[in-house]
Formats: structure tokens, C-alpha cells, sequence
């Protein structure tokens, strides 16, 4: 039984319909067949009264003067004919007298004159109690249906006296051809009725089932970490399981954006760890290297050295210096005291770069709406513009074209440069914020990440998309009075 | 009111029977002809042509006119609303003074037949009469010979009285509905008249076939064509010439092979001593 509970709704949903359909058109059948075995036998025992009340007004003298003849053969004269509906046709006729004896019958051999009713058989002792309680003279007309026959009981009565009771038996066997073809007839629309209903059902279950499977696999899918939709057009219609569909649909870019929503977060932990050990670091060694550099200008001050101790000294001091520069690169010291950025400031970066760009045949195209001073720290904003464009002309391709757009609305200020050329790769995307990450040889890989702790550090938010043949950074600050105030962590 | 037209009624009941028997009475009328079942009188066909052959050779109207009961063919007969009539033996002994015998009816060559008691063919165990003491019994007629008479006779002589001897018993009014009676076992036994027995026994045999023949009576003198009393003699001897003449023709060759009959003699009251005395013995006259 569970076997078949377990199996797929594709079997299961037409299976049950089909069972559903069968057992109505079985039921609708067989009461068919019970009406019309019902309406046959009201039939038989309606046209069996009437006849009944025929023969008993010429029954009536032939018994008042005793002409058995006669009699036998008034109850004989139906059962001669030879008609065509059997089902009419009583088995026998019995003409009772009054103390329920047989006066004569239709069957003398089956029930012979004055046998008495009450022992002819079972439903005959039924019979003769049944006309034992009502011996007046306008007793009704009484039926009687036996497992094998039915009994239609009619009282010979006329003018206030009654002589006896006329009984006529149908067979059932007769209503058995009958029944057969109603029979018959009933299954056969049974079965036209399942002709047509059960393709329909089969059908019906497959358009239900069949998208209930898939989004069952794709519920799995989902539950195993693959965030997949079940493909559109699925289902497509706005009942309950459409509903379903795209409640799916909705869940599944839920749980995309939170998944992305979980990487970034990951990522910006990692970069601000990074930021922290870096700034940390970078302190660390300012403050001996500070002092290693003060004594060696102390060291060259005193005079009286070598040629070859001068030579190592410097040696010393220019490797130091590079150490600090290096250290200093790292160190994004936001809390520096900075004017406003100005409109200005965007056209110098572009007069800076403008070296750099004509190297390499390359166009910088500067867009912008900012016409007051906006309120944030220039230097910062202008590195920023300036690390970004600089990737941008080191990444076009010769004779392209870089473009820039600085727009500030809603207290924002947007930046948004975008280069053709090489794209970024996707491996180099997750770390492309950390320090040393270099997309060209040329580069020491600490533009981005500088740029990035700057925007971190103005609370502001960084992305990137490198899509057909564009690579697009875009930066959004936000500006006021006061908006900007260095983070704890980078003035750390 | 009711009794106004139970008066006309009757008036015009009156009017209808003086207006058929007419023919009777007068000379040039139709010769009207009685018959009873003591020979399958309800064949149509075969009396007809009968009927047409009477009328042929006798050059006036024959008419036919069937009853079922004797007594009700004798009354006829007495009241001369008949000419003639074949009637049984039991009744032409009975109102001997009131007919004249112009025939009798020659089968299997003499002028004889009997009562034949009949059972079921399902039935195999009864072999006489006695046997069916407490049954029920199917007579023909209360003027009947063969079918009622000789059974009362044999079972006096046995020392029963008839009237107890049955359960039950019924008139059937004719010698075939007894033998259908008893063939249905409707009557567990019944008497009929061999002539009667003989004809059916070619015509429907499988009504014969339902029944058995337990015991034979003996022999009473044939069921005779009787005149009524006023007959003229010119009519009376008309009939029987034409009685007696039908084997010498096809036609009455024919006629005579569907009654089963070999033909018609001038019988005499000797042939009926038999029944006379059985009469006297049941006590019915």
C-alpha cells in the first residue's frame, strides 16, 4: 500500500482520478440497473393487477357456479398467447377460494386443485398470511416479491361478496434477458464515459504533476546549495501552483542576492583585516625607521667617514627610504586636514594624466556637474579619480577612449570611469581591492587597494563590472558637513 | 323504471329467439341441424364442408347449431327449434319417445364404441378406477354415456357412491376438454368416448400423448343422428339417404374419413338396450 502512496503525482494523480472516474461510473451504472430493475418489477406488478382485475370479473361467476372448466380456462387464456414480451407473461395463475384453497390454476401439476396455498412452498405460506389479513371484500391489491418470483394477489370479489382471491406469479427469470440489456447498456456508456474522461484525467494529472516533479528536483537542488530556477515557462498559469512558481522564483533571487550579499561581506572583512594589519604594520615600522633614518643623517652630519662608508650609508638610507615610501604607499592617512574638492580639482588630474595618455594614445574624457565645492577632502577624491584613471589608460587598449563622470546629487558624490581593453580576469576579481594585486608587471598592485581604503574611509562604496569588452568602477561618496570623519580603524 | 326495461329486455329477447327458430317450423326454412361434442364438434372446416355437402345434395339451406351441453340440444330438439341432431346415446335412450333414430354411425366398421377412463401419461401407476378414490375426476356431461354415465355405473358396481367417491369432481362439457383437462392434470382421471379418443388421436396427438387409457367400458351402441318427432317423412328420409348414401360418393368419402367415421346404418333400438339398462341401474330413470 505505501508503495503506491510513494509513487511519483505523474502515476499517482492520474491513478486516483482514474479510480475516481471508474468508481462513479461504476456507481452511476449500477443504480441504473437497480432503477431499472425496479421500474420492471413496479412494471410487472402494475400490468399483472391490471390484468388481474380482468380476470376476475369473468373469474367471478365461473366460481359462484362451481365451473371449474370455466374457470381453468379464464386463468389459462393469458399464458396461451403468444406474445412477443415474455415479461408480461405470468408464470402461473392461481384462483384461491376462501379458506385458501386452490380452486384451479393455470399449472394443475404445479398446484393441483384444493391444495392448500399455505403448502405449496415458503413464499406461498408468506403469500397466504399476507391474504389472511385481509379477507374483506375491497381488500386492495397486494404485491409480494419472493427471492425467485414475484406474487400479485387480487380478490375475486364483486357486489359486496368474495369468493376468493386470484393470485398471479411472474418468474423472475424473465426479467433476467431484460436486465442483461440494461445491463449491457449500462456498461457500454460506462465505458464511453471512461473513453472520454480517463485521456482527459491522464491529461489533467500530467500538466499538474509534471511541473510539480520538476519543482520538486529544483526544491532538491536548492536544498544541495545549486540556486537554480526551474526553467520559465514551466507552468504558466496563475493558480496556485503558478503561485507556487513564482514564489519559488522570488525565493531563489532572494537567496541568490544573499549569498552575493554574504561574499561581499566576507570580502570587506577581509580587506578591513587587511587594512588593519597593514596600518598597524606600517607604524610598527615608521617609528624605528624613523629613527634608523635620523641616525644616519646624524652618521653622514658628523663628517670624517670613508668613501666607502658614505657609499654603504647611502646605499642604506635609499633602501630605507623605499621601506618608508612603501610603508607610507600602505598607510592612507584620511585624517589629513584637506580643503574642499573643487571643481578644478578634476581638471588638474586630467592635466596630470595627460602625460601618461598621450603615451599611450589614449582619450580622457571628463564629465562633470559639480559646480560649488562639494564637501569632502580634495586630496583624497582627487587620488582616488586619479589611481582609477590611471588604471583605466594602463588597461585601454592603444587609440581607446577613457571616460569619466563625477556627478553629485542627494548628498552623494558619484564616480564612474570606464575603459574598454583587456577585461578584468574573474579569478582576480575577489582580490582585486587587496594590496600587491597587480593587473600589469609595471604596477607595485597598491593603486586599488589605497583607493579603496580611502572610500572605506569616507564610507563610501566601491564596485566594479568588467563586462562585454567595458570595465566600469563606479564610486559613490557621501557629501555634508559632517559626512566625512575618518573611521577608527583607519586612523588607527 | 327497472322494471320498464328489464320488461323490454325481455320483450326483445323473446322477439330475437321466435325470430331465429322461424326456420324450424316452416317447410321451406332451413333444415336446422344439432350438434353436440360427443364428436369434436368445434372443428369449423370440416363441418362446414359438411354443412355445403347436406346442402347440396338435399337442395335447401342446411344450417348447423352447435351446444355444448346435450341437455340444452335436447331441449331444442323437444321444443322443435331443431330438425335433427347427433346427440349421445345416454340421451337418445333418455327422451327415446320424443326422437326418432334416423342413423348410427358405423366406426372401425360396426356401429359400436366405449368409455375409456383416462389418467396423465405422468401417471404410471394407476390401473383402475378404484385407484383414483379421494382424486379428482372430469366428466363430459351429466348426458353423456361414455363420459359420465359408465364411470357412475362402474363405480356402483363396485359398491361406491359416486357422489363421495371423488375429492372433487367437474364437469368439462365436451370429451376433448376432459382429455385436456386431464392431459394438464387439472383432474388426476377423467372418461371420454373412444370414437372421440380415436379422432384426436390422428388430429392432435400430442394432447393424446398426455394422457393414458387405464380401462375400457364395454361396448355401448354409437352416438345416433336423431330426428325431432315432427319432422315430415320427406325430410326425415331425405337425411338419412343422405346419411346412409355418403360412401358412395368422393365427396362423402372424404367427409366421412375427417370424422372418422366408415360410414351411417339404419340402427335399431337393440343397439341401445346396453345403455338402457346401466340408465336403470344408476337409478336415473
Amino acid at each position: 500500500m505505501n508503495a503506491l502512496f510513494n509513487l511519483s503525482f505523474r502515476y499517482k494523480i492520474p491513478l486516483w482520478g482514474s479510480l475516481l472516474i471508474i468508481t462513479a461510473t461504476l456507481a452511476v451504472s449500477s443504480t441504473l440497473i437497480v432503477q431499472s430493475y425496479e421500474d420492471l418489477q413496479s412494471d410487472v406488478v402494475s400490468s399483472s393487477a391490471s390484468l388481474g382485475r380482468t380476470l376476475v370479473k369473468t373469474l367471478f361467476p365461473a366460481m359462484l357456479q362451481e365451473e371449474v372448466w370455466q374457470a381453468f380456462a379464464i386463468v389459462k387464456a393469458p399464458l396461451h398467447e403468444e406474445s412477443g414480451s415474455k415479461l408480461i407473461q405470468p408464470e402461473m395463475i392461481l384462483a384461491l377460494d376462501r379458506n385458501q384453497q386452490v380452486f384451479v390454476s393455470s399449472h394443475p401439476k404445479a398446484a393441483p386443485m384444493l391444495a392448500e396455498l399455505h403448502r405449496l412452498g415458503d413464499d406461498y405460506d408468506r403469500l397466504a398470511e399476507l391474504i389472511r389479513a385481509r379477507p374483506e371484500v375491497d381488500a386492495p391489491i397486494l404485491d409480494f416479491s419472493g427471492p425467485q418470483r414475484i406474487y400479485v394477489a387480487v380478490p375475486i370479489a364483486e357486489e359486496g361478496a368474495r369468493l376468493g382471491t386470484l393470485v398471479i406469479v411472474h418468474s423472475k427469470d424473465v426479467f433476467l434477458p431484460r436486465f442483461r440489456s440494461v445491463a449491457w447498456r449500462s456498461a457500454q456508456i460506462g465505458l464511453v464515459v471512461l473513453a472520454v474522461l480517463l485521456p482527459i484525467n491522464w491529461y489533467w494529472g500530467q500538466r499538474t504533476a509534471v511541473p510539480l516533479a520538476k519543482l520538486a528536483r529544483s526544491t532538491g537542488d536548492v536544498a544541495r546549495g545549486a540556486l537554480r530556477e526551474p526553467p520559465p515557462g514551466t507552468y504558466a498559469f496563475k493558480d496556485e501552483l503558478g503561485e507556487l512558481f513564482e514564489a519559488f522564483g522570488v525565493m531563489v533571487k532572494a537567496l541568490q542576492e544573499k549569498q552575493l550579499l554574504e561574499q561581499e561581506v566576507i570580502r570587506s572583512e577581509r580587506l578591513a583585516a587587511i587594512g588593519r594589519l597593514s596600518a598597524g604594520l606600517a607604524h610598527e615600522i615608521n617609528n624605528p625607521l624613523g629613527g634608523m633614518l635620523v641616525a644616519l643623517d646624524n652618521f653622514k652630519r658628523r663628517g670624517g667617514h670613508d668613501e666607502r662608508a658614505l657609499k654603504t650609508v647611502a646605499m642604506i638610507e635609499r633602501g630605507l627610504s623605499q621601506i618608508r615610501d612603501t610603508v607610507s604607499a600602505m598607510l592612507v592617512e584620511a585624517g589629513v586636514k584637506s580643503r574642499d574638492l573643487a571643481p578644478q580639482d578634476l581638471k588638474d588630474v586630467q592635466m596630470l594624466l595627460s602625460g601618461e595618455a598621450h603615451k599611450r594614445s589614449v582619450a580622457i574624457e571628463v564629465e562633470s556637474d559639480i559646480e560649488a565645492p562639494v564637501a569632502l577632502p580634495a586630496t583624497l577624491v582627487r587620488q582616488v579619480v586619479m589611481n582609477l584613471l590611471l588604471n583605466a589608460v594602463q588597461a585601454c587598449e592603444d587609440s581607446g577612449t577613457v571616460r569619466c563622470a563625477v556627478r553629485h546629487a542627494d548628498h552623494r558624490l558619484a564616480i564612474e570611469t570606464e575603459n574598454g581593453g583587456r577585461p578584468i580576469p574573474p579569478e582576480m576579481m575577489t582580490h582585486l581591492f587587496e594590496p600587491f594585486v597587480s593587473g600589469n608587471e609595471a604596477g607595485h598592485g597598491l593603486g586599488l587597494w589605497v583607493t579603496y581604503q580611502i572610500v572605506s574611509q569616507l564610507r563610501g562604496q566601491i564596485t566594479v563590472e568588467s563586462r562585454d569588452g567595458l570595465t566600469r568602477f563606479s564610486v559613490s561618496l557621501p557629501t555634508g558637513e559632517a559626512s566625512w570623519a575618518p573611521t577608527p580603524c583607519a586612523s588607527a | 323504471m327497472k322494471e320498464l326495461i328489464r320488461a323490454l329486455l325481455l320483450l326483445a329477447l323473446l322477439a330475437l329467439v321466435s325470430g331465429t327458430s322461424l326456420g324450424a317450423e316452416t317447410a321451406n326454412g332451413p333444415l336446422r341441424v344439432g350438434l353436440t361434442p360427443t364428436f369434436p364438434h368445434d372443428q369449423y372446416q370440416p363441418l362446414e364442408q359438411w354443412r355445403l355437402y347436406m346442402e347440396r345434395k338435399l337442395g335447401r339451406r342446411v344450417e348447423f347449431v352447435r351446444r355444448d351441453r346435450y341437455i340444452e340440444t335436447m331441449d331444442l330438439l323437444r321444443l322443435k327449434k331443431l330438425d335433427f341432431a347427433w346427440v349421445c346415446d345416454y340421451p337418445y335412450v333418455y327422451f327415446k319417445k320424443q326422437v326418432k333414430l334416423v342413423a348410427v354411425p358405423i366406426h372401425k366398421g360396426r356401429p359400436y364404441y366405449r368409455s375409456y377412463l383416462i389418467v396423465p401419461a405422468t401417471d404410471t401407476t394407476t390401473t383402475s378406477l378404484a385407484q383414483l378414490k379421494g382424486k379428482v375426476f372430469a366428466y363430459t356431461d351429466p348426458y353423456s354415456n361414455t363420459g359420465y354415465l359408465t364411470p357412475r355405473y362402474e363405480l356402483q358396481q363396485m359398491g361406491e357412491n359416486p357422489a363421495y367417491f371423488f375429492r372433487k369432481s367437474f364437469f368439462a362439457w365436451s370429451h376433448r376438454r376432459v382429455l385436456e383437462a386431464v392431459a394438464n392434470g387439472l383432474a388426476d382421471g377423467g372418461a371420454v368416448s373412444s370414437h372421440v379418443w380415436d379422432t384426436l388421436s390422428i388430429g392432435k396427438p400430442e394432447l393424446i400423448a398426455a394422457t393414458r387409457v387405464v380401462a375400457k367400458s364395454q361396448e355401448y351402441g354409437f352416438a345416433p343422428f336423431v330426428a325431432q318427432m315432427s319432422v315430415s317423412d320427406e325430410d326425415f328420409h331425405a337425411m338419412q339417404r343422405l346419411l346412409l348414401d355418403m360412401t358412395t360418393d368422393a365427396d362423402g368419402r372424404a367427409l366421412l374419413k375427417d370424422l372418422n367415421l366408415d360410414g351411417f346404418m339404419i340402427g335399431n333400438t337393440q343397439l341401445f338396450e346396453r345403455v338402457e339398462r346401466v340408465m336403470r341401474a344408476v337409478g336415473e330413470k
